[in-house]
């Protein structure tokens, strides 16, 4: 993992998730955690006199979900506390997408953070359980947090449980229901709703599924309130975002930015291009591409939303125009349809039939119907599978076509341009279907 | 009384190659693997019992209509 450079000096507003990692330049353990921000705040969780309860501030803050969807996180809570049942809270950890590390690194340098935003959220939902959920084989991470989680323990500083696992690291393993499903001692592969998670998730009690960044702002706006928060970010989207940035910037690495930070912003505090660009991967392997053009958009639903783009999980991958587009989403497209989790038929055989329409398309090896066959085929994935795994690779490919059209016309007509001879760019894991999914 | 029926499609249980595009073709057809794709989602009435049939007739009851 890269750790981004610490001597940068932008404005306090922006620095809040990663500030103890900037001041000190170590993780911090509960004794720095709990010198620099005290004891979790739970008992105000509920509301007191001096301040409102938690799901109220967490509403006037305006926090949203910070995995992807970007869903009210007030809302969430609401709906499980006025769940019938003892409440659970799951911290989805997973981080399956490739091109993201920022929860495996607030994780690394915050344990403590984002494990109190768990421990508020319980408290502010009526849960007595905490299951932090991992994927297997960060065996490091793993004993860091068990660590983490005892050095609270032996300062009986919770009174909710706490519990780590570590599951079967696939793609649509971080899906909501495929983390239920697992701790309920099934697959975690995803789940047809209904019934909905919130409703009836783990042991079929209600259950609260938040990333763990998302929970690591809770712990924040419990302990400074929704104005502080709302210092940050735009009036429609208020905060700070954790953002993955790398491809070709100088210094790659986990950033923190406030919501509405210009886009060619974002890459200078990685370092800048390092070469020219041609495009930026936004939001990770299920988003999309937007030509470097557009880099003084602000990174925000509201103002990506007209490019057909999202911030999504905060990656930004940097495509040199050394590069070629059509082979880069080949190489992910591929990646996606081994990953999908062969319950739908329409993902299951769906997405490779389109993943190996680009890959013909981007060796410059098309014939005549190409286009219109893999336009139909990425037309028919969205919303025809039990989660939005078809939809983020339908997504993808649309947006390739549309960045990367002169190319497609090139390698129609001429074959492969000279860039797709090249060897790849992009860090994209093996087309490998999941080890196990138990 | 009546109510809006919306037709869906449990992805998970669904086997494909199935009799609901061909007992209500005007709202399912099925893609090149003989999988459902939903024309429309809304029920009109005068295809309710056309839909009734169809759920009643899916082998591995993955199609539904619901209410609203
Ligand atoms: S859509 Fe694909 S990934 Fe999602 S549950 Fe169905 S088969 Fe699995
Ligand atoms: S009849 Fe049922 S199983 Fe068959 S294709 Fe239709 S929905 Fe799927």
């Amino acid at each position: 993992m890269n750790a981004p450079a610490r001597t940068a000096t932008w404005h306090a507003t922006d620095t809040r998730l990663l500030s103890g990692w900037y001041a000190t330049g170590r993780p911090a353990d509960l004794t720095d955690h709990l010198r620099r921000y005290g004891t979790p705040p739970v008992t105000a969780a509920h509301g007191n006199r001096h301040a409102m309860p938690l799901i109220r501030a967490l509403e006037a803050a305006g926090l949203t979900g910070r995995g992807g969807a970007g869903f009210p996180t007030a809302r969430k809570l609401r709906a499980v506390a006025a769940g019938r049942g003892r409440p659970v809270v799951v911290v989805n950890a997973m981080e399956s997408e490739p091109a993201s590390r920022k929860d495996q690194f607030l994780l690394a340098v915050a344990p403590h953070l984002v494990l109190d935003g768990a421990v508020l959220a319980a408290e502010a939902v009526g849960a007595d359980t905490v299951h932090l959920c991992v994927p297997r084989g960060r065996s490091a991470q793993y004993w860091q947090l068990s660590r983490a989680m005892d050095e609270r323990r032996d300062a009986c500083l919770d009174e909710v449980s706490l519990r780590l696992h570590a599951l079967p690291h696939a793609y649509v393993s971080s899906e909501s229901t495929s983390l239920v499903r697992w701790l309920d001692g099934g697959e975690a592969r995803p789940l047809g709703a209904p019934p909905r998670s919130h409703e009836r998730g783990v042991g079929r009690r209600p259950t609260l599924v938040h990333n763990a960044e998302t929970l690591a702002h809770l712990a924040l706006v419990a302990r400074y309130g929704p104005g502080w928060f709302r210092q940050a970010g735009t009036a429609q989207e208020p905060g700070t975002t954790l953002v993955t940035v790398s491809g070709a910037v100088a210094a790659p690495g986990v950033l923190e930015v406030a919501l509405g930070t210009p886009l060619a912003t974002v890459l200078d505090r990685a370092g800048g291009p390092a070469e020219p660009l041609r495009a930026v991967l936004l939001g990770g392997f299920a988003g999309g591409w937007l030509p470097a053009r557009h880099l003084g958009i602000p990174l925000s639903r509201q103002a990506l939303a007209p490019l057909g783009a999202a911030p999504g999980a905060g990656v930004l991958v940097a495509l040199p125009r050394s590069a070629c587009g059509l082979t880069e989403t080949a190489r992910i497209l591929a990646y996606l349809a081994a990953q999908s989790a062969g319950q739908c038929g329409p993902c299951r055989f769906g997405l490779p039939a389109a993943a190996d329409d680009f890959a013909a398309l981007a060796a410059g090896q098309a014939d005549q119907l190409l286009l219109s066959r893999l336009r139909r085929r990425t037309g028919l994935l969205p919303d025809r599978g039990a989660c939005r795994h078809p939809d983020g690779a339908a997504r993808l490919a649309a947006s390739a076509l549309g960045c990367f059209a002169d190319d497609v016309e090139h390698h129609l007509t001429h074959g492969a341009c000279p860039a797709a001879h090249r060897p790849p760019r992009l860090p994209v894991p093996p087309a490998t279907p999941p080890e196990t999914w138990r | 009384m009546t109510h809006t029926r919306t037709l869906r499609v449990d992805r998970i249980a669904c086997t494909g190659r199935g009799l609901c595009a061909e007992l209500l073709p005007e709202l399912v057809d099925l893609d090149e693997w003989g999988y459902p794709v939903l024309l429309r989602t809304t029920v009109p009435a005068r295809l309710r019992g056309h839909a009734r049939r169809a759920v009643a007739a899916c082998p591995v009851l993955a199609l539904r209509t619901d209410r609203g």
